[in-house]
């Protein structure tokens, strides 16, 4: 019976109606939503049909939050309300961020993930980030004419875990149901359709405002497989505004200067470079506060000179991938060019001379994140028949680890290893009677762990008392496939079980993260009970449908007790979806997808059966 | 806190032997193309992309899966650990910590290995001591493919292997010094 459903392909079990889901590109400088219609990927405009959302946020003494050209408008006049390039600090604490002096802001040192202090209040760059996502969710929902399924959010490919997990956070609070948080890099490649278009190994250089990924990839008919990654997280178009502004400063010879014309000159720095990429020459001009004029001029070729060691420093990780690889130079058959920073002349005539060919640069590099996101959101909502959709095979960029004595680092998960991945460790007490241990999970490649990132400490309590090295406490590293980690300690030797699990946090619980959310339905007049009740009645609704198409598909595969206890609990939560009590549906949910636990794990086994037996089914 | 002897990077969930989760004959001179074929079939069945929507149940059991698919996968890539995985169902440890016992002319060879590491200055030599050591690795694992898959010698595969894996650490140091050349 099972065999039957495979053997019509094209055909999905359960035919559902479409499901509204979108690609978002959050982007340093500018942030994007697209959609499929009708099987094409398309960027959704505003109201006046402008494609990008500038990702800059305003807060107002009102309480009201500017967001977008509104906000890009009046960042001058005020700097320290108005946060343009938050994506350089999300999971990022005071002493990570470059040029800090040079951004006119205040921050604020808080644990993990530093704030920044608004007439609003303090903000840490996860709200920020999700001011940003709500209007595009706003925007999309308005578009498409209902409340969005499901959306993938896109990363830079090196974004460690911290990033991610930031990232995440954003889109929960924006009332977003994230599908996956998507790497830049790969997602060009799906909007380049590189897997139909090629066989062999590609590489894609993404440079966007803040941040710059090199991805390889290799790819066949159907299968976007990433073979390594790496990058700098700190460093894209930003950093070249950053040298025109500080050339200007010493041309004009400026004494300090205050944080409007700070911000004024780093706009005319930016606008310089984005005409220096059709002209030969840009003025700047600025009036500062004092009234003092500043004028100055810049050629292609200065310009080129005080930005030469920004570009070679993307080389250093095109190097390092292809080493990773283990490839060289001549093995990669093409170079994809992805964000507003690659259109710079001195770019394409590195990454040409580089790899010794042109690179590719038929899509808009500004865009062409956003559509592959969407593509990719697509098949993750089931929108596609099997068969014409495609795999993902995508890396962690860099390594996870343990410290050991002597503020070492052990690795646990090496960079570039395929994600979901696990990894296990054992570790023993060095003290008789030890009951407690602890851990700190890093991330980095250095091997001290002073050099690496810092993700989370725990502790393992409650180990019964034991001689020095008799107690087994195995480590779990688990890495999912938004390449975010949870961490399980436990020790079983003498049946006594101590156990935990982490998940790396920034500042930000689970609980903060509901009280802003409440926060913000306040702010809306919305009510917190009608949205609660609303996300029961979807998660119940997707669980239901779900576990109806599994039971029509592989029903063979339970036992009569089986099949009645998930038949229970789907009547259970039929009943609680007619009442209106959202605690009492979740209740109902959690009890079915217990009660579907076994079921599921014995339809991947027989989904590995058929997929080894392929071929025989295929000429029966 | 102090480790013990557990041989790092074992599966998360370990029940059959990788050979078996592809389908697959356990051998050292392994069908690559076979088993990238089975490793896709698998996982266009179990990946998380498919379970997108689905429950909590599914999307747990499509994790562990997949977790356990792409464990298997990397290591019947790699030479030091498919052997060492073949020698374990075959009741041989290989030891890689606790037998460090070398021939003596391996080692001085390593020795010498490692001293032109250290005067490796720029990247045509480290380039030509990665060509060296490709070369070594190629002829030990030509060897392992015999001792293992013809004369299922498995002690003498032990000792192999363990050379082998010498050389990969060798490999990893290379990276390091290119890392910080650059």
């Amino acid at each position: 019976m099972a065999l039957l459903q495979i053997s019509e392909p094209g055909m999905s079990p359960a035919p559902h109606e479409h499901r509204l889901a979108v690609g978002i590109d959050l982007g340093t400088t500018n942030s994007l939503v697209a959609t499929v219609r009708s099987g094409a990927a398309a960027v959704l405009p505003d109201a006046q049909g402008r494609p990008l959302l500038p990702s800059v946020v305003r807060y107002l003494h009102s309480g009201k939050v500017e967001v977008g050209y509104p906000a890009q408008a009046r960042q001058a006049d005020d700097p320290k309300n108005t946060i343009v390039s938050v994506k350089r600090f999300m999971g990022r604490g005071v002493k990570d961020v470059d040029h800090l002096q040079n951004a006119p802001y205040d921050f604020v040192d808080a644990p993990g993930m530093l704030q920044l202090r608004t007439v609003a209040g303090v903000r840490s760059p996860v709200e920020v980030s999700a001011e940003i996502l709500r209007v595009l969710r706003e925007r999309a929902e308005l578009a498409m004419g209902g409340a969005l399924s499901g959306a993938v959010i896109t990363v830079p490919a090196y974004f460690d875990d911290a990033q991610r997990q930031a990232t995440k956070d954003a889109g929960r609070l924006a009332g977003l149901n994230v599908l996956r948080l998507l790497n830049e890099p790969t997602a060009a490649a799906i909007a380049y359709g590189l897997d139909n278009a090629s066989e062999g190994v590609f590489a894609v250089y993404d440079l966007g405002g803040g941040t710059f990924d090199l991805s390889i990839l290799r790819l066949s008919k159907g299968v976007f497989e990433v073979i390594a990654t790496s990058g700098d997280s700190m460093l894209g178009g930003d950093d070249f505004d950053q040298r025109v502004f500080c050339w200007t400063v010493e041309q004009a010879k400026l004494a300090p200067l205050s944080a409007r014309d700070m911000r004024l000159l780093l706009v005319r720095a930016r606008e310089a470079k984005e005409y220096l990429t059709v002209h030969g020459e840009a003025s700047i001009t600025a009036k500062l506060s004092s009234g003092e004029l500043v004028e100055a001029t810049l050629d292609t070729e200065t310009f080129c000179r005080i930005t030469q060691t920004l570009v070679h420093k993307t080389l250093g990780p095109v190097r390092k991938a292809i080493r990773d690889a283990g490839l060289a130079v001549g093995d990669i058959q093409g170079v994809v060019m992805v964000g507003g920073a690659t259109r710079m002349p001195q770019i394409q005539r590195a990454v040409a001379e580089f790899f010794n060919r042109d690179p590719l640069n038929n899509l808009d590099p500004d865009k062409v994140v956003a559509l592959g996101a969407a593509m990719q959101a697509n098949v993750l909502a089931g929108n596609k028949p099997q068969g014409e959709d495609w795999l993902l095979l995508d890396v962690i960029p860099l390594s996870l680890g343990v410290e050991t004595m002597g503020g070492l680092v052990e690795k646990i998960i090496p960079r570039n290893t395929t994600i979901p991945a696990g990894r296990a460790q054992e570790f023993t007490t060095f003290k008789d009677g030890q009951t407690g241990m602890s851990f700190h999970v890093v991330q980095g490649e250095r091997e001290l762990v002073s050099d690496c990132r810092s993700l989370a400490r725990f502790d393992l309590k409650g180990i019964p008392p034991m001689a020095a090295g008799a107690a087994r406490v195995r480590v779990t590293y688990q890495v999912d496939a938004d390449g975010l980690l949870s961490v399980n300690a436990r020790e079983s030797t003498t049946g006594a079980e101590a156990a935990v699990t982490v998940k790396p946090s920034y500042g930000l619980a689970d609980a903060d993260i509901e009280r802003m959310l409440r926060d913000s339905f306040s702010h809306a007049k919305e009510d917190v009970h009608a949205r609660a009740l609303a996300e029961a009645r979807v998660d119940a609704e997707r669980l239901l449908e779900a576990t109806r198409s599994a039971l029509a598909a592989d029903a063979a595969l339970l036992s009569a007790e089986d099949r009645a206890a998930i038949e229970g609990a789907v009547a259970m939560l039929q009943k609680a979806l007619a009442g209106a009590d959202h605690r009492r549906i979740k209740q109902a949910v959690d009890e079915l997808n217990r009660a579907t636990g076994p079921f599921a794990e014995r339809r991947m086994d027989a989904g590995i059966r058929r997929a080894l037996a392929g071929k025989k089914i295929g000429s029966l | 806190m102090s480790k013990t002897n557990a041989a790092a990077g074992k599966a998360l969930t370990s029940s059959s032997s990788h050979f078996e989760l592809f389908g697959l004959e356990p051998a050292f001179r392994l069908d690559t193309a076979a088993l990238e074929r089975a490793y896709r079939e698998i996982q266009s069945q179990v990946h998380p992309d498919r379970f997108a929507h689905a429950g909590d149940a599914e999307r747990r059991a499509s994790l562990q899966w997949t977790t356990r698919v792409n464990e298997a996968y990397r290591s019947l890539k790699n030479p030091v650990q498919r052997a060492s995985h073949i020698l374990a169902l075959h009741g041989v440890d290989v030891a890689f910590e606790t037998d460090t016992a070398m021939p003596r002319d391996f080692l001085m060879q390593q020795m010498e290995l490692r001293e032109a590491l250290e005067e490796a200055k720029d990247a045509a030599a480290l380039e030509a001591l990665h060509g060296r050591l490709s070369a070594e690795k190629q002829e030990i694992e030509a060897r392992i493919g015999e001792a293992i898959d013809e004369r299922k010698d498995y002690g003498a595969a032990a000792g192999l292997v363990r050379k082998l894996q010498f050389l990969e650490r060798l490999d990893d140091q290379i990276d390091a010094a290119y890392e910080a050349i650059e």
